[in-house]
């Protein structure tokens, strides 16, 4: 697992841990069953407080990222696939999105973006 | 959750300086900054904590117990660190570490041999060759040898060098590794908290401003910087403290979605530190 935090970033640290977490489990890095260190072992590393701590944690559980086993500690849950892919399908929309409105406040027309798209998608592959 | 400190409507008068109504707890393992300028009333707390001073009104419970009926059974469970630590200067370390020793029954003479190793500290030059710094590393290293449950700290950072600043808030951390062990910690040196806090405790002229969550207060506060147009008689009340310039002001708000919503992108939001609430909750509003 690996998590950095950035005092410059405009997002609180609570958010920058459990979204580090999170894009690691998407990705596929952390594995369904895995266990996390516990809270008070992951403040002492990133020094940062416990209740920052608990709080990224509380909020992986509540969108059913990880399960506490009390006693034993955080786990990453069983991972629904298809949910997860379709909550990437609404980034890469809501991405789209703003791409489009920018372009029409410049006058783009729709075969332009559509060109600019094909250009981009086949850098990506190649 | 049970409070390892609670503190009720706590009240001391000094003439020129009182303690008025305060009142705030601590939740066993966690860690608590108490901050505010010199002169705010933070030491007085601690001292009136420790029963060190006589308290005017109010009531002070630690591990669930009234701190005066069981003084001495809850001092042995409290790890000290005075802003000021007066030892014997003719004395060395280890005769002083065995004039304290026997107060403690949990004194573990492995620990503190080990936190002498890794501060540096002779055991045999006499405290009044010791610098300011290795007196408070002294303290620092007697009050955690005695696997106490509550580490009190009045100001122990202070007179000490960033390097050695890091490493006791890594002593800290390992402390706070037990779910027991439980801090409070005064400074006015807000960046050593600004990470390792759990709880913020801000006094300021013997009252408390607040006491919170320290990321409900980062959630909350922030800095505000826009043009001196926007300020008026009703938009003023709004900020804890304004600092006006040629230029433009800021200001200090505790409620930045207020803010947000009704100057929207006129002003400049920029997250607060301990620092700048603490300066701007001093200044008058609308002042210069």
């Amino acid at each position: 697992m690996k998590i950095i935090i950035s005092n410059s970033s405009p997002d609180p640290i609570y958010e920058q841990v459990s979204k580090q977490i999170k894009a690691q489990i998407i990705s596929g890095e952390l594995a369904e069953g895995d266990a996390l260190p516990s809270i008070r072992k992951l403040a002492m590393e990133l020094q940062i407080s416990v209740i920052t701590t608990k709080r990224a944690y509380e909020d992986l559980q509540k969108e059913g990222f990880i399960d506490t086993v009390s006693g034993k500690g955080c786990f990453v849950a069983m991972q629904n696939k298809e949910l997860l892919r379709e909550k990437k399908m609404k980034t890469v929309e809501d991405l789209l999105s703003d791409a489009v409105t920018e372009a029409k406040k410049l006058g783009i027309s729709f075969k332009e973006i559509k060109e600019m798209l094909e250009l981009l998608y086949n850098e990506e592959a190649e | 959750m049970t409070n390892v400190l609670e503190i009720q409507k706590l009240r001391k008068n000094y003439g020129d300086f009182a303690l008025q109504d305060v009142s705030f707890s601590l939740p066993e393992g966690y860690i608590m900054g108490l901050i505010g300028p010199n002169g705010a009333g933070k030491t007085t707390i601690i001292k009136l904590i420790m029963n060190l001073i006589m308290k005017h009104g109010g009531k002070i419970n630690i591990f669930g117990k009234d701190n005066l009926e069981h003084e001495v059974e809850i001092k042995s469970r409290i790890g000290f660190v005075y802003d000021n630590p007066n030892y014997y200067d003719h004395l060395n370390l280890k005769q002083i570490k065995n004039i304290i020793r026997p107060f403690y029954k949990e004194w573990d003479e492995k620990v503190f041999l080990n936190l002498v190793d890794q501060f540096e500290l002779p055991l045999n030059k006499t405290i009044k060759k010791f610098s300011r710094g290795m007196v408070m590393k002294a303290a620092i290293a007697i009050a955690l040898s005695h696997h106490a449950d509550l580490i009190i700290m009045d100001e122990p950072t202070s007179g000490l060098d960033p390097v050695f600043r890091r490493e006791l808030l890594d002593l800290l951390y390992e402390l706070l590794q037990s779910e027991k062990k439980s801090i409070l910690f005064s400074t006015h040196i807000t960046s050593d908290l600004e990470r390792i806090a759990d709880y913020i405790t801000f006094i300021n002229h013997g009252k408390i401003v607040f006491s919170k969550a320290k990321d409900e207060v980062f959630e909350n506060y922030a800095l505000v910087k826009g043009g001196n147009d926007l300020l008026n008689e009703e938009t003023k009340t709004w900020f804890a403290g304004i600092r006006k310039s040629e230029f433009g002001f800021e200001a200090l708000t505790d409620d930045v979605n207020k803010i947000k919503k009704n100057f929207g992108s006129d002003v400049v939001i920029d997250k607060a530190n301990l620092e700048d609430i603490m300066y701007f909750s001093n200044l008058k509003n609308g002042g210069n």
